[in-house]
């Protein structure tokens, strides 16, 4: 399967189960396409008509692109088969591994942001902290359900996980203690508001968190209209002093400014470049999750603004970058030699298998976005997974899970995306969230391009 | 090539005897939360090397 598309003046063809990526011209570019589907006489007399004003497409040089793309062929790089669907019936039967929690050591926040999908962190429930007692049991739990694996994540989530902040420090602390004794290594992130951000929260962080996510949505009056404090003022002014002051003393070390754009906001570029401007240089920015009714609901009207926003935004992060004022965005971070590999690109995000949320009380979701949804609870941390039926439905979680992705040339850059979104919008976690389908292709399509941009211009 | 430009990419289908350790970060862990993909995501071998 291959997928042509034009973009910043590129040509490119991706070829999907082999990951090649090709640049071409305008000539190749419909060879190509019309390759498969057509012999080469008739796509030679196509090219020659299409292109008779040019001195250079003649039939012996279409025969010499004819020879070029069956050399890409015969070396996998060009209309490869797929020879992994097989693999994918077998990850039902798998055996797996835990290796990532999602801690919700808050279930309380000091912001009221309208559009939370935690329900102002409540998840649908009653306010709750995690106590150090059930959060060391989870660290326990996810060292004894690793297996072999080395690296394990935590993610220290809310609700606001410094309204606990004291509970974090010490599960962390017990963290370091368990990798001594089992020969792991935690990598710790804090997904943070920001408004009880102090240097105690920023030293600790910057020597103990692999990575620290900040909240963010933007322009002031962006930020300010769905993120308010309880009182219900804007918590731009609050936030954005103690975020610059933490980006500055964090030097090298990972972190994202993490927005969420709405229908409010659908020219959510400005936000991003807002974001740039205040000096912060690891960004991202969500579309947001809700109710198709919520008043802030991305509509269909805004997808073709979105598009758009996406090559903006692409096109400008590559004229920064030569600048020498770059930033990065996480869905443009794609790593085209150094990415994952076919196993991870089949398996999916892992959640209900791999990753699981662990609420103030120890109970068991499938993943943070899940929580509060009793009918997907797994179990808890001192009995371990004992809803098996639900986490054999998120094992079949991959990229060839669903029909309507079968002929998707975007399956193995998404694994079959969310399952939660998925869940959402179509009532199953095997179904599909088309509109975020069509959002998540653009974006690739954009961060193969940068990708294809600075290999060339290297 | 005369109009085709190759750009250096991983092998996927070689990956089916290199990879599979399982050593990588979870899709939306420490991310998004939100609209996960894969294909951000790094190859903890290839960090390793890197």
């Amino acid at each position: 399967m291959i997928h042509c598309y034009k973009l910043n003046g590129y040509n490119i063809v991706l070829d999907v189960f082999s990951g090649s990526v090709h640049s071409v011209d305008e000539v190749a570019f419909d060879a190509v396409s019309m390759y498969e589907h057509n012999d080469k006489e008739t796509i030679k007399r196509a090219l020659l008509e299409k292109y008779k004003s040019q001195n250079d497409v003649t039939p012996e040089d279409i025969e010499e692109l004819f020879e070029d793309i069956e050399s890409l062929k015969e070396s996998g790089k060009l209309f490869a088969p797929d020879v992994y669907a097989d693999k994918a019936f077998d990850l039902k039967n798998r055996n797996t591994v835990i290796k990532a929690l999602c801690l919700h050591v808050a279930h309380t926040c000091n912001l009221n942001c309208e559009y939370c999908f935690a329900s102002q962190g409540k998840y649908h429930g009653e306010r709750a902290l995690m106590s150090l007692e059930v959060g060391k049991r989870a660290l326990d739990f996810l060292v004894e359900n690793s297996g072999t694996r080395t690296n394990l994540e935590v993610d220290f989530f809310g609700g606001e996980p410094l309204m606990n902040w004291q509970v974090v420090k010490d599960i962390v602390m017990y963290g370091r203690e368990l990798e001594k004794k089992n020969n792991k290594k935690f990598r710790f992130t804090l997904t943070t508001n920001g408004v009880l951000l102090d240097d105690d929260v920023i030293e600790f962080a910057n020597k103990e968190m692999h990575n620290v996510v900040l909240s963010l949505d933007g322009r002031k009056e962006i930020h300010d209209h769905l993120r308010k404090t309880v009182g219900g003022k804007g918590s731009y002014d609050i936030i954005v002093p103690k975020f610059q002051h933490f980006a500055e003393k964090r030097g090298n070390q990972n972190y994202y400014m993490r927005g969420t754009f709405t229908h409010n906001n659908v020219d959510f570029t400005n936000d991003i470049f807002h974001m740039a401007d205040l000096g912060f240089t690891e960004l991202s920015m969500e579309p947001v999750v809700c109710k198709p009714d919520d008043p802030y609901a991305l509509t269909e009207e805004d997808l073709p603004i979105l598009f758009e926003q996406y090559e903006i935004l692409a096109k400008e992060m590559l004229k920064r970058e030569k600048e020498g004022r770059g930033f990065t965005f996480y869905h443009y971070m794609i790593d085209l030699k150094g990415g994952p590999c076919i196993y991870k690109r089949i398996s999916g995000c892992g959640s209900g298998t791999e990753y699981m949320a662990v609420t103030p009380w120890g109970e068991l979701f499938p993943c943070h976005q899940f929580v509060g949804d009793e009918k997907y609870s797994l179990g808890n941390i001192w009995d371990g997974v004992t809803n098996k039926e639900v986490q054999n439905e998120f094992k079949l979680c991959n990229a060839y899970a669903r029909e309507e992705c079968r002929d998707c040339w975007a399956k193995l850059y998404c694994s079959g995306g969310c399952a939660a979104n998925a869940y959402h919008a179509s009532g199953s976690v095997t179904g599909v969230y088309e509109y975020g389908c069509r959002l998540f292709k653009k974006r690739m399509e954009c961060a193969i391009m940068m990708q294809v941009d600075k290999s060339i211009n290297k | 090539m005369k109009r085709i430009q190759t750009i250096d990419t991983r092998d996927l289908k070689k990956s089916t005897k290199t990879g599979g350790c399982g050593e990588c970060q979870t899709s939306c862990q420490s991310a998004c939360k939100t609209s996960c993909g894969v294909a951000n995501q790094q190859c903890e071998k290839s960090a390793d090397k890197q």
